[in-house]
């Protein structure tokens, strides 16, 4: 079985994000494995050890964006590939998901693609969707839980409301969520190899691609609006009187 | 323009965001509502109530339950059909995977998860937060169809006003399903934590009942009690930290934070949760904040209106009693 986990490096969720002239800056804080995608290479290790499989991880970004790749060799994938181009720089959500799905047809005889629910930085969330319905194969979203039966692969799908058990034929794409089980932390071993691993880099030549026109164009980074003033500490003379306190200041805030 | 919003229906009914929808499409034109379902056609009503000025919808047995390849041909065909320029979702887990693919259908313009849509120069531009809300993005959509979905709450929900049916299209489901339910449990029944206006929130500190050492479990189960009772008297629902959903204590579903859900309530109370950042950028947006913790030093307290330093086994008897009597 093939497995491609598609995944994304991102700045980590501990830091500051600074916004000057319309650049993004984030300080000395490294760059991540996206946490979403650490589950969906957790599922593919997963899956490997049940039924046997190799691990391909494919990442899209400039040419020294591998560390996210590393992290996930380091885990256990075998081996990783990187999207590189120059004319992908202002490429939106409908043409990176084309590139994605291009890629992973060159790749070839792919079982399963796996994704992370959404990215950590821009999140869109949409890209998992938009690559199975390019490539034309099943789309299983939100896997908690994932079986491989002859070739058919049954997910557990976790929604807000409900639980679903949902199947499909194989190949197909599925997006994987938290329930999957914790990341394992890659091993000494891992490690080392991860850093001296060749990663092909793979431009829009090799992928066959076509640079699709922009939809979405960027116009400005802005700052969130801060929350005005301090917490205010609710504190009487007796507990009694500080819920008292704090039911009349949360009525006056007019929010129930 | 002529603006479509699509009504989301679930196991409880119509997603109560979708109103949200119909309510920036009325922004820009004259709403109209798509709605998919066996039942679709029973949606039509409440859709006018709340601003509808037209309804297109599928009621066909093949549509009970949702089939994402199959609901994004049957919405495709409509727009190619009839051309509206926005197609507005509210930001579901069903509805992005929705948008996702009729977007490569349409070969159009998607952004999901806004928080305000402008006109601009002829020009739709959207904002939609990035990196978990430490920052804000404005995009400008050049595409002659756009599909958003819409943060849920982030737009005001239109009101409720009692009117005649208007008209209404019948469209022809179409496509193939790629993938078959073989079973479905219902988690829970009860507020959901998207559109819930009051959210009651757990953290670790329900596990620390101090007159319960050693006993965790028997700690949070009263401690969820309180939780629970708390968000009941407020009609609200009942949220936790990812220590409550790790420990097994209360399901994935209630999760707030970077692997759970964002959400935005018009009043959050976190009750024993330090805040971590994984858990801020899942609430931070709330409109009051209000926090209970031992620990003066809890960061959760940089992002609360109002804060009790103290035992939420002692203050959460007591709000429930004092809500009680300021409500009733």
């Amino acid at each position: 079985m093939k497995i491609v986990v598609c995944v994304k490096q991102v700045i980590d969720s501990e830091a500051k994000i600074q916004i000057k002239d319309d650049q993004l800056s984030w300080g000395e804080s490294p760059m991540v494995l996206n946490p979403f995608d650490e589950y969906a290479v957790e599922a593919a290790l997963q899956l490997k050890e049940r039924y046997g499989a190799e691990v391909i991880v494919l990442s899209i970004g400039g040419p020294e964006d591998t560390e996210g790749l590393r992290r996930a060799m380091a885990m256990g994938a075998e081996s990783a590939i990187l999207i590189s181009d120059p004319a992908y720089e202002h490429n939106d959500q409908l043409a990176t998901s084309s590139v994605i799905a291009k890629a992973i047809q060159k790749i070839g005889s792919v079982d399963v693609v796996l994704f992370g629910r959404q990215t950590l930085d821009h999140g869109s969330g949409l890209t998992s969707p938009q690559v199975a319905r390019m490539l034309g194969i099943p789309f299983l979203g939100l896997a908690g839980k994932i079986e491989i039966d002859n070739d058919r692969v049954s997910i557990e799908r976790i929604l807000e409301e409900s639980k679903l058990i949902v199947s499909s034929s194989i190949p197909a794409v599925i997006s994987v969520v938290q329930s999957i089980g914790e990341p394992r932390y890659p091993s000494f071993m891992g490690i080392r190899k991860a850093a001296k691993a060749d990663i092909p880099i793979w431009n829009n030549d090799a992928i066959n691609g076509e640079v699709p026109q922009p939809k979405n164009i960027h116009l400005s980074y802005i700052e969130p609006t801060k929350k005005d003033g301090k917490c205010e500490m609710i504190n009487g003379n007796s507990p009694i009187e500080t819920a008292q306190l704090l039911v009349k200041r949360v009525l006056e805030a007019k929010v129930l | 323009m002529k603006c479509w919003a699509y009504i989301e229906i679930d196991s409880n009914g119509i997603n109560q965001n979708s109103f949200e929808a119909i309510g920036l499409a009325s922004k820009f034109g004259d709403a109209c509502a798509i709605i998919l379902g066996d039942k679709a056609d029973s949606f039509a009503q409440p859709a006018f109530e709340y601003g509808a000025k037209e309804v297109v919808l599928s009621a066909d047995p093949s549509l009970r339950d949702f089939q994402a390849e199959v609901f994004a041909s049957t919405i495709s065909d409509a727009v190619k059909a009839h051309q509206p320029d926005l197609i507005i979702f509210s930001n579901t887990f069903r509805n992005n995977e929705l948008a996702a693919m009729l977007s490569v259908d349409l070969n159009c313009s998607v952004i999901s998860n806004i928080t305000d849509l402008q006109l601009e120069e002829g020009s739709l531009v959207a904002t939609r937060p990035i990196f978990e809300g430490k920052a804000f993005e404005r995009i400008k959509i050049s595409s002659n169809t756009s599909i958003i979905t819409i943060r849920n709450r982030a737009f005001d929900p239109p009101i409720r006003t009692a009117c005649d049916a208007g008209p209404i299209l019948q469209i022809l489901p179409s496509g193939i399903g790629l993938s078959k339910i073989e079973n479905s449990f219902d988690v829970e029944k009860g507020v959901s934590l998207s559109s819930a206006k009051v959210i009651v929130s757990a953290g670790r500190g329900i596990t620390n009942n101090s007159k319960m050492a050693n006993d965790d479990q028997g700690s949070a189960k009263i401690g969820l009690d309180l939780v629970k009772a708390l968000a009941d008297e407020l009609g609200g629902a009942v949220g936790a930290s990812r220590a409550i959903v790790d420990g097994g204590y209360l399901p994935y579903s209630h999760q707030v934070g970077q692997t759970g859900k964002v959400v935005a309530p018009d009043l959050y109370i976190s009750a024993g949760i330090s805040g971590s950042i994984q858990h801020i950028v899942g609430m931070r947006s709330s409109k009051v904040v209000v926090s209970i913790n031992k620990d003066p030093e809890a960061t959760i307290f940089e992002v609360s209106n109002f804060g009790i330093v103290g035992d939420l086994f002692d203050y959460l008897p007591l709000l429930i009693e004092e809500f009680h009597k300021a409500l009733h």
